[in-house]
């Protein structure tokens, strides 16, 4: 039995580990085109892959609510504006981007600092830095989108008492949802009708 | 799903004195490789149906035959016919397009569309027909849908083509309109199953069919036309499809596409017909759930045995495809019915009609559950027990054990309960 239990360890793959390697290969790869690529549209669609690989990963970390909102919002609404921008804005067919040395030195000493500073943040966690387990192992299923909206209402599911001093996003909630309000107001001010009298006869 | 192809798999292995464990890699990947095979073939298969379908419902509108030579007396060889014919056109590609993107859209579009299968079930019980059980797979299916519109999009741009632009252009606009009051119908079933799983969703309206959600109350009812009006709108099926207009637009986003990457299109076209009428099905008329109960007159429930429970799924799967089925053979019936609307009328539709109403049977069906808890069909019988006493397959968050001391929790029902605050803290 123990003999048996051994060569399973040996054999079995974690997938998990497989997929989450495969899916932040594929998000990084698709982010090193959408800087390599001068079509704004191809960026847009490298842009679309590699949000599309950010919302896999988060799939496979058991955030199913967080991963389909990811979908909706970045994969969907964002990148449809954007091409919509970028179909009504340009005035050839195919435009290529073409980027000074200046701006590229630039944009690589910013990108590098953050990814700096992210990758020291990340390694700087005791618990992150357990070799044993690869990467996240197939986690039991719960449900993901009630304790965020507890918390977005402001109480914390995962708090062990309210001592815990785990308070809830209720102030950030509101202040987004202004925020986009106004954001929408001006949209709509920004794409109102003008009024002309000329304009057709009635 | 992944477990049970475990078990089935140690049983074989049993035959040969070996065996399997349930949480085994050879079960996770059958059970993987099962699950795209049979979503695919789901599209592919019903696409070939559906083809075939459109055509003789078309004839039958217009007063005539439809197909009659292929495969016998109803032509229902026709779609082959068609598909041996596409196989064999002469893959075209304009001179001014973007290769790679031209070259990459139909599969963006085919692909989004069967992505969003993943997270639908086809039958519901202790071990529920879904590829993957998610606890928000209306908000996924939702967003997935979304992204269909960008292989669209893309290949609409990719083609250096005016005609293919504008119908590109106007199918992004139509299906980013028609997303807000889809996702406001599709939210009162979810609302009344206080649940985004699908399964849970289909399960609470088991039993006879005044359980159903599209007759819970009067403004489900309403809802439930202004769903399929988005859904046909959100499909870009007539008299909704602008993107296309053949009168118009030579053929919208796809007319430098021919051969196979065309059909590719078509297919994603009947797979997100199938999507939203499915999901229709599910959340509005009982999915799995037949108008009388026949599975659960027979004792064909999990409660009795394992095969009887499985049994009783794949008569609930016959019940949701037909659903389904019946769904797009509406949309064909309206298709060939009206007039196609012109893109300000599309829009004024959404934005006037759909949303607002929408809007409002929501509000509606929100004051008829609190004031009417616990009752269907339009308020007139109850809901049984049994049906009281489901519950989501994982973890439900609870919160603390001292509950006093917590501000706010879920309790045991699943409902929110607020605790008034202490002083002392």
């Amino acid at each position: 039995m123990r003999g048996r239990r051994e060569t399973d360890s040996m054999q079995a793959i974690n997938w998990a580990s497989v997929f989450f390697l495969l899916l932040a290969g594929l998000a990084c790869a698709f982010a090193i085109a959408v800087v390599v690529t001068g079509n704004i549209v191809r960026m847009a669609f490298y842009l679309v892959l590699s949000l599309a690989a950010t919302s896999g990963l988060f799939f496979l970390a058991g955030a199913d609510f967080v991963g389909a909102m990811q979908l909706l919002i970045y994969v969907g609404g964002t990148l449809v504006l954007l091409i919509f921008g970028v179909m009504l804005t340009s005035q050839a067919p195919f435009i290529n981007m073409r980027t000074g040395s200046g701006e590229l030195l630039i944009a690589l000493a910013l990108g590098g600092t953050i990814f700096g500073v992210l990758a020291f943040a990340a390694f700087s966690i005791p618990e992150w830095r357990n070799g044993e387990l690869a990467a996240v192992g197939p986690s039991l299923p719960s449900q993901t989108a009630g304790p965020i909206g507890m918390g977005l209402l402001g109480a914390r599911v995962d708090a062990e008492s309210i001592d815990d001093d785990k308070a809830g996003y209720l102030l950030v909630f509101e202040i987004i949802s202004v925020h986009l309000l106004v954001v929408l107001v001006g949209a709509a001010y920004l794409a109102r009708a003008k009024r002309r009298r000329d304009a057709l006869p009635a | 799903m992944a477990i049970l192809f475990n078990k089935a798999l140690n049983w074989i292995a049993s035959w040969f004195d070996g065996s399997v464990a349930a949480d085994s890699v050879a079960g996770y990947v059958l059970a993987a490789f099962t699950h795209v095979f049979l979503l695919i073939n789901l599209v592919a298969v019903g696409a070939l149906i559906f083809i075939w379908l459109e055509r003789k419902v078309a004839g039958r509108i217009q007063d005539r035959l439809g197909p009659t030579r292929v495969g016998g007396k109803f032509g229902w060889l026709q779609t082959l016919a068609d598909g041996i014919k596409l196989i064999t056109k002469e893959d075209l590609m304009p001179e001014g397009a973007d290769k790679f993107l031209f070259k990459v859209a139909p599969y963006v579009s085919f692909c989004a569309a069967l992505a969003a299968l993943i997270a639908l079930p086809f039958a519901g019980g202790a071990y529920p027909f879904v590829a993957v059980h998610m606890n928000v797979a209306v908000f996924f299916i939702l967003a997935v849908l979304g992204v269909e519109v960008f292989g669209v999009i893309l290949a609409g741009y990719s083609s250096a083509s005016k005609w293919a632009l504008f119908g590109a252009m106007r199918e992004a606009a139509q299906v980013v309109s028609y997303e807000v009051p889809l996702g406001l119908c599709a939210v009162v079933p979810v609302l009344l199953a206080g649940s985004m799983d699908l399964v849970l969703i289909g399960d609470y309206q088991q039993g006879w069919f005044w359980n159903w959600y599209v007759f819970h109350d009067p403004f489900t009812f309403i809802i439930f036309w202004v769903y399929i009006t988005c859904a046909t709108a959100s499909v870009n099926r007539a008299p909704f499809d602008l993107a296309e207009a053949e009168s118009e637009l030579v053929a919208g986003f796809h007319t430098e596409y021919s051969g196979l990457r065309w059909s590719f299109f078509f297919m994603a076209e009947y797979g997100s017909m199938m999507t939203v009428s499915l999901l229709a099905s599910i959340l509005f008329l009982g999915g799995w759930h037949g108008p009388i109960p026949i599975g659960s007159m027979l004792g064909l429930t999990f409660e009795n045995s394992f095969w009887l429970g499985i049994a009783g799924n794949f008569l609930g799967l016959g019940n949701v495809l037909l659903k389904g089925f019946m769904g797009v053979t509406i949309m064909m019936w309206v298709r060939w019915t009206l007039p196609r609307l012109r893109i300000d009328q599309v829009m004024i539709t959404c934005l006037k009609y759909c949303t607002p109403i929408a809007a409002v049977m929501f509000l509606g069906a929100v004051l008829w559950q609190v004031s009417l808890p616990g009752r269907a069909f339009f308020g007139i019988a109850a809901v049984s027990s049994e049906i009281h006493e489901l519950r989501e397959p994982w973890m439900t968050p609870t919160a603390v054990q001292s509950v006093d001391q917590s501000p706010m929790s879920v309790d045991s029902d699943g409902g929110l309960v607020v605790h008034a605050r202490q002083a002392g803290n």
